[in-house]
């Protein structure tokens, strides 16, 4: 990716600029030009259902850094989303307006929320963390809300902290090592080591990891803990870390497993092991939900309306927060209503479903609100998998096979 | 003619012999999305008898009335090339707006009716004059694209926003719209115009619209033993002229699906190549031709056998199919 990626944003650039002009304009629904500031409420016309999208923009990159998040990381997808809603809404008289909430660092998301929803905004996308999803939540219980949660993978948000008015379209970490497990159980490897980073959410992705490994028979042979620092954000000039290089020795295993959900030490792992294994995890061999390559069912054409939108390619949250304001619109557009009343029962009814370019349509699990989708496997070049692989199969769907299923589940909404 | 085209490079004999037995010898034209060319092939000897280089990201595929000129979306060139059906060159391209993914010609052989994919519009093009007589927005990603036989009404899917779009060819405005299931790829009318036959993707049906109420007023699904549900993926669908068989291409199903157009009942599910997209009839209607976009071959079915006769490889990813009326 690190060569090509200036290349392909060039690329984009001048391709989009000749389809740009092309466009009709469409003033009326705020889509803000490719780099202009990420913080622009739409003007809501007295028609438009609000949704609203609180985020917390990404702090800007150091001097140089080759994979930067771009700052409307997330927000970007969202904003499609309502492109895409209203596009469909010209004929059916169903248009939608975005209310961006650019969350300062510090400012508490409950007041902006509480805010929104006593002026009748009763859609909410957010890529906040589990316990601020939390917060809002529980501050909004009662109210006529829809909460859709596109950036917290925590397994308890849908677990023993399950909320009824939290809906996830982002796959739980469950799914994400789930998918992972079932791709090593396909190719035969059978033995983990795994590496567990130092933060929390380090250990919850070694605990779903662990969970995964046990459903599908395999044996986490060796597990270490990553004490060695962020290596893999060191700089090229530092010296090789000579306990790191050796920490793999003498372990028996087919593939090694990183948690590392910062990035900051994963990607120092592949090609360093002493036996040569592949790795995976959170880095080498990922479970995601978008990928650049990610080309069949159609997603070549969201990937080139981003990219024209945009300036830059589609990221997983970007595509998370796509699938919670197209979830609204698609209901909507099924539904014939965008009344909160309407709209909420009918999500998690087996009459829903939401396309999104993962060859099936997607539903919500009425269990724990968690949004049923395929979940990719890919290296950092290329796709590799997708999840559930072949022969994994359930009573209900083969989605099923991926995350907490209803017997297991603890969640008792409410 | 296409026999002479064909003579010229030198199989004069195999077009000798296709026409002595009987069956008339036509031309397919295979559009491969990959490779950026159209495989050129003889419908008699199943011979690939060209690949003729074309611009990027060949999709939707026709020919001019006459036959003589062949057109094809080059989706990421934002352009449709016409090549010469005689030497195999692009002559030309139409303005045809950005991303062209699917057309239909009118039946009086102009305007082109275009479906730019990216752009949520159908841009009308008169192809003699290369000017666009019209734009026409519709919902997001607009794909399949189907003519009513008195060619007045104009119908595309949009594929994200789930519809069919009617589209009145004299004034160019959006009539109604008629919600379908998920992911909506083609449109077909009945030759008499009554019916329109729609396919649904991600949803794995085929709605049936009567065009007169422009209500749904059949859905039609699909069961194969040993194939799950969301391998089921409908896209092309083809009718014969008498109106008594469909033929619904099932994408990674692998199969072809024959339907008894009066009762809308399955009959019968024939194997083709893999991930089975559009398919194409012989203008005598004895052999449809599938595109399987990753087996890289298309696959040639005998219609009243109801039995594939042949795969023949093509290039990379095969998108598209037409074949000549002559």
């Amino acid at each position: 990716m690190r060569v090509s990626l200036p290349f392909l944003i060039a690329l984009a650039a001048l391709a989009g600029s000749p389809a740009a002009l092309a466009q009709e304009p469409k003033a009326a629904t705020g889509e803000p030009p490719p780099g202009s500031p990420m913080t622009q409420p739409a003007q809501a016309g007295s028609g438009d259902t609000p949704i609203a999208m609180l985020y917390r923009p990404v702090p800007a990159p150091s001097s140089y850094d080759a994979e930067a998040e771009p700052e409307d990381l997330g927000v970007a997808g969202a904003r499609m989303a309502v492109k895409d809603n209203n596009t469909t809404g010209r004929f059916t008289k169903q248009t939608y307006a975005l209310d961006e909430v650019a969350l300062e660092p510090g400012q508490d998301p409950v007041a902006a929320a509480k805010a929104l929803a006593a002026k009748g905004v009763h859609y909410f996308a957010l890529t906040l963390p589990a316990e601020e999803v939390l917060a809002v939540a529980d501050a909004l219980k009662g109210e006529d809300v829809v909460i859709l949660n596109a950036g917290a993978p925590d397994d308890r948000l849908r677990g023993a902290d399950c909320r009824a008015n939290v809906f996830h379209t982002i796959p739980s970490r469950a799914m994400q090592t789930d998918a992972l497990a079932q791709y090593m159980t396909l190719m035969r490897w059978r033995k983990i080591f795994l590496i567990v980073g130092p933060s929390e959410r380090d250990k919850a992705y070694a605990d779903a990891l662990r969970n995964s490994a046990k459903k599908f028979g395999l044996k986490i042979t060796a597990e270490k803990p990553w004490t060695f620092g962020p290596l893999a954000k060191a700089r090229g000039d530092t010296p090789t870390r000579a306990e790191a290089m050796v920490f793999t020795r003498g372990l028996d295993y087919d593939m090694a497993i990183v948690a590392d959900e910062e990035g900051d030490w994963g990607d120092y792992v592949p090609f360093r092991t002493v036996d040569p294994r592949p790795v995976a995890g959170t880095q080498g061999l990922i479970a995601t939900t978008w990928h650049p390559t990610l080309e069949t069912w159609g997603a070549a054409q969201a990937q080139n309306r981003f990219r024209r939108q945009t300036g830059r390619l589609m990221r997983p949250l970007d595509y998370q927060a796509w699938a919670a304001i197209r979830t609204i619109g698609e209901a909507a557009t099924q539904k014939k209503s965008a009344e909160i009343g309407v709209i909420r029962p009918y999500l998690t009814t087996p009459e829903f479903s939401l396309p999104a370019y993962k060859g099936v349509a997607l539903t919500y699990r009425p269990w724990d609100r968690q949004l049923r989708q395929p979940v990719i496997v890919v290296q950092p070049k290329a796709m590799v998998s997708v999840a559930p692989e072949q022969g994994f199969i359930h009573q209900r769907t083969p989605l099923d096979t991926l995350g907490t299923d209803e017997p297991e589940t603890a969640c008792k909404l409410r | 003619m296409v026999a002479r085209v064909r003579a010229g490079l030198g199989a004069a004999l195999l077009v000798w012999l296709g026409t002595a037995g009987g069956a008339e010898a036509f031309t397919a034209y295979v559009t491969n999305e990959k490779a950026n060319t159209v495989s050129v092939i003889d419908t008699t000897t199943l011979a690939v008898t060209g690949t003729w280089k074309v611009g990027r990201r060949p999709r939707g595929v026709t020919l001019s009335k006459d036959d003589k000129e062949l057109f094809v979306c080059a989706s990421d060139d934002d352009r449709i090339d016409v090549l010469d059906t005689a030497t195999g060159k692009v002559v030309r391209s139409l303005r045809s707006g950005p991303d062209p993914e699917q057309f239909i010609l009118d039946q009086s052989g102009n305007p082109l009716y275009v479906a730019n994919e990216d752009d949520s519009q159908v841009t009308i093009i008169d192809i003699e004059k290369n000017k666009v007589l019209a734009e026409v927005p519709v919902g997001v990603e607009p794909e399949g694209m189907g003519l009513s036989p008195d060619g007045k009404i104009l119908v595309n899917t949009s594929e994200t926003t789930n519809m069919a779009h009617f589209i009145d060819t004299k004034t160019f405005e959006v009539i109604d719209n008629v919600l379908v299931d998920a992911r909506p790829r083609f449109a077909e009318f009945s030759t008499d115009g009554k019916l329109l036959w729609v396919s649904a993707e991600v949803g794995g049906t085929v709605s049936i619209i009567d065009t007169g109420t422009r209500k749904v007023i059949r859905k039609i699904s699909f069961k194969i033993p040993g194939v799950t549900d969301e391998q089921i993926q409908p896209v092309g669908v083809r009718l014969t002229k008498d109106g008594a068989k469909a033929f619904v291409a099932l994408g990674p199903a692998n199969r072809v699906a024959v339907i008894d157009a009066k009762t809308y009942e399955v009959q019968k599910y024939l194997p083709v190549g893999q991930r089975v997209w559009q398919l194409a009839f012989t203008p005598d209607e004895k052999q449809l031709w599938t595109t399987n976009g990753t087996s890289n071959d298309v696959s040639v079915i005998d219609v009243e056998a109801l039995k594939v006769v042949k795969s023949i490889p093509v290039g990379l990813l095969p998108w598209g199919v037409t074949i000549s009326k002559k």
